[in-house]
């Protein structure tokens, strides 16, 4: 900007800008608005609605709630065996994501990485599973792992002399369910490691080849090291996904057999929409956000931060 | 040769876990062909004689139709509500600089956490507040609100990449702000454009929770409430049930055929930003 008088430009710029600046600000309001309603209203109003209800006695007619219970919806959930199985169950299938179908799907995603014959198709066909809704992949796997021998599982089982209970039984319906949640969910952490391989550069595995190392130092040394920002996305949104896992649940099990394989979800639609405890469903609710953000905020702090840290100390 | 041996183990993991993928999708495609006696007799096999009933008789079903016209008008109806409105917001948050911006942004990215299990029960209460339950604008609008922020954080990062240059021509050329969005930055954000509204499109198209509590009137349910209720209606006729569910997954899987490098762009970019 070319320099002029300093006493005179202020004025001057202040004088030109004005009905721009205003029908700027006009602009930038108008733009947002719809977004910033739509949000405001189905997105952040239900949720703070949601904290409130927690507190209240509600079956959910008749405008705000009234009947104020301070933290009795909370006493009671946190006394609930239910609840208590709950949490059991959303820890079995975190921790059965991290151990079998995180490495899993990197293991693929490897050979896939790999010149594999057909690797094209088999990636289209692995991730296929990930567009069914999980309402058709629930109908298809209860009719799949139907405890008699009508189901396809059992009869392939029976060839070798085997069978399982599998929904049917409170001891394999979480495996059961995980089983399925493999099948569904893997192809698509497999696409997000398959992105991942794909960005880092040739130059420094085959270097690493070049300077002697075996497949297995290559890929403990350069692969993985390099994967590990893909790794932590994978692993957040595999926890985040889990926390709220319904559709599967509620269509092959409803929870059961004896509330075995109940999510928070599960429980919190049980009391809001088929007992009309709007306040004690709405608790619950507010525990899975709560956890989901918590989680969200110790990852961020501790385990994405540590992406930054590297770079800095590689330099 | 050698080479051949030692690729050996990769296809045959690779090989396995196909099967594991694909065997339940083949399963129910020929079992549709099947009856109920066949399937229990003769699971593995190919059906003998072929029975094409089971698959005749959903297509002839006014019922799979109307689900499949709902499922249709409420994905394109979402779709194009969340990338029109995250278009508008995403051009000023990437355009423009005035205060308060970053905290506008970040509130709405922030809303990526938001387990949309956790607003079910007020949301439910809040249509039913505004008329809004056996209505498919209820389930509309609600999918456009939490599609937002996937939506706006992908679009502000395409909007910002577009050199000041071309803005700069353009109101030389005398476009206004609007112009400028209209006419040249929205043909030129078409592939962004395209993945998120591939992502609004599977999303809505998959959304189960949402139209369950919404819709209690079945002449607006949805694909997904369709197929639950027929498993419940036609619980022991297990190769109706298939054939079913088969025609079910076709709209979804001829959608992926096409739109895969979209859908695939979109959830990578989603999970790298998110």
């Amino acid at each position: 900007m070319v320099k002029t008088a300093p006493g005179v430009l202020p004025a001057l710029r202040v004088a030109a800008q004005r009905p721009p600046r205003a029908r700027r600000g006009l602009t930038i309001a108008l733009f947002l608005l719809p977004a910033v309603v739509l949000f405001a209203l189905l997105v952040l109003a239900p949720i703070l609605l949601a904290f409130y209800a927690g507190f209240f006695k509600w079956n959910g007619m008749g405008g705000l709630p009234q009947d104020f219970v301070g933290l009795d919806n909370y006493l009671r959930l946190f006394a609930s065996e239910v609840f208590a199985g709950d949490l059991r169950n959303m820890g079995f299938l975190v921790l059965a994501s991290l151990a079998v179908q995180l490495p899993l799907s990197l293991g693929i995603a490897l050979l896939l990485n790999q010149r594999l014959r057909g690797r094209a198709g088999y990636r289209l066909l692995f991730f296929a599973p990930y567009v069914l809704s999980e309402a058709v992949t629930a109908v298809l796997f209860s009719m799949i792992l139907a405890p008699d021998e009508r189901g396809l599982a059992n009869a392939i089982l029976g060839a070798f002399g085997l069978s399982s209970t599998w929904f049917a039984d409170t001891s394999t319906v979480m495996p059961a369910l995980f089983l399925v949640m493999t099948w569904k969910y893997f192809g698509f952490h497999t696409l997000l490691y398959l992105a991942g391989r794909q960005s880092i550069p040739k130059e420094l595995t085959e270097a690493a080849q070049i300077d002697g190392g075996t497949p297995w130092q290559v890929f403990r040394h350069v692969t993985l090291p390099l994967l590990g920002p893909t790794i932590r996305i994978s692993v957040f949104l595999s926890v985040i996904g889990t926390v709220q896992l319904f559709d599967l649940v509620w269509i092959i099990t409803g929870g059961g057999p004896s509330h075995a394989s109940e999510t928070m979800a599960v429980t919190m639609m049980e009391f809001g929409f088929k007992r009309l405890q709007i306040g004690y469903a709405s608790a619950i609710s507010v525990v899975m956000f709560v956890l989901s953000l918590v989680f969200a905020l110790w990852y961020q702090r501790f385990v994405l931060r540590r992406d930054l840290e590297g770079a800095t100390v590689n330099r | 040769m050698t080479t051949k041996l030692k690729h050996l183990p990769l296809h045959l993991v690779a090989a396995l876990l196909g099967a594991f993928v694909a065997v339940p999708l083949i399963y129910a495609v020929v079992g549709g062909f099947k009856d109920t006696a066949q399937l229990s007799t003769n699971p593995f096999g190919l059906p003998d004689p072929w029975r094409t009933g089971n698959y005749t008789e959903v297509l002839a079903a006014p019922e799979f139709w109307r689900q499949l016209g709902n499922s249709v008008f409420i994905a394109l109806a979402t779709t194009l509500l969340v990338v029109g409105v995250s278009a508008l917001a995403s051009f000023v948050l990437a355009r423009f600089a005035f205060r308060g911006r970053e905290a506008i942004f970040t509130l709405f990215a922030v809303g990526l956490m938001f387990p949309f299990a956790v607003a079910i029960l007020p949301l439910f209460v809040l249509l039913r507040t505004f008329g809004l339950l056996d209505n498919p604008l209820g389930v509309i609008l609600a999918q456009a609100a939490f599609g937002l922020p996937m939506t706006i954080i992908i679009l502000r990062a395409f909007f910002r990449t577009i050199p000041n240059e071309v803005e700069e021509a353009a109101t030389i050329d005398g476009c206004g702000p609007f112009g400028f969005f209209w006419r040249i930055l929205l043909p030129m954000a078409r592939p962004a454009l395209a993945t998120v509204s591939v992502l609004a499109i599977v999303g809505s198209w998959n959304n189960f929770m949402l139209p369950l509590v919404v819709f209690t009137d079945q002449q607006w349910w949805t694909i997904p409430l369709g197929v639950q209720q027929f498993q419940g209606q036609y619980a022991s006729d297990t190769a109706r049930i298939l054939a079913y569910i088969v025609l079910a997954m076709v709209p979804a899987l001829a959608f992926y055929a096409v739109a895969e490098r979209h859908l695939v762009s979109g959830l990578t970019a989603g999970a790298t930003k998110g």
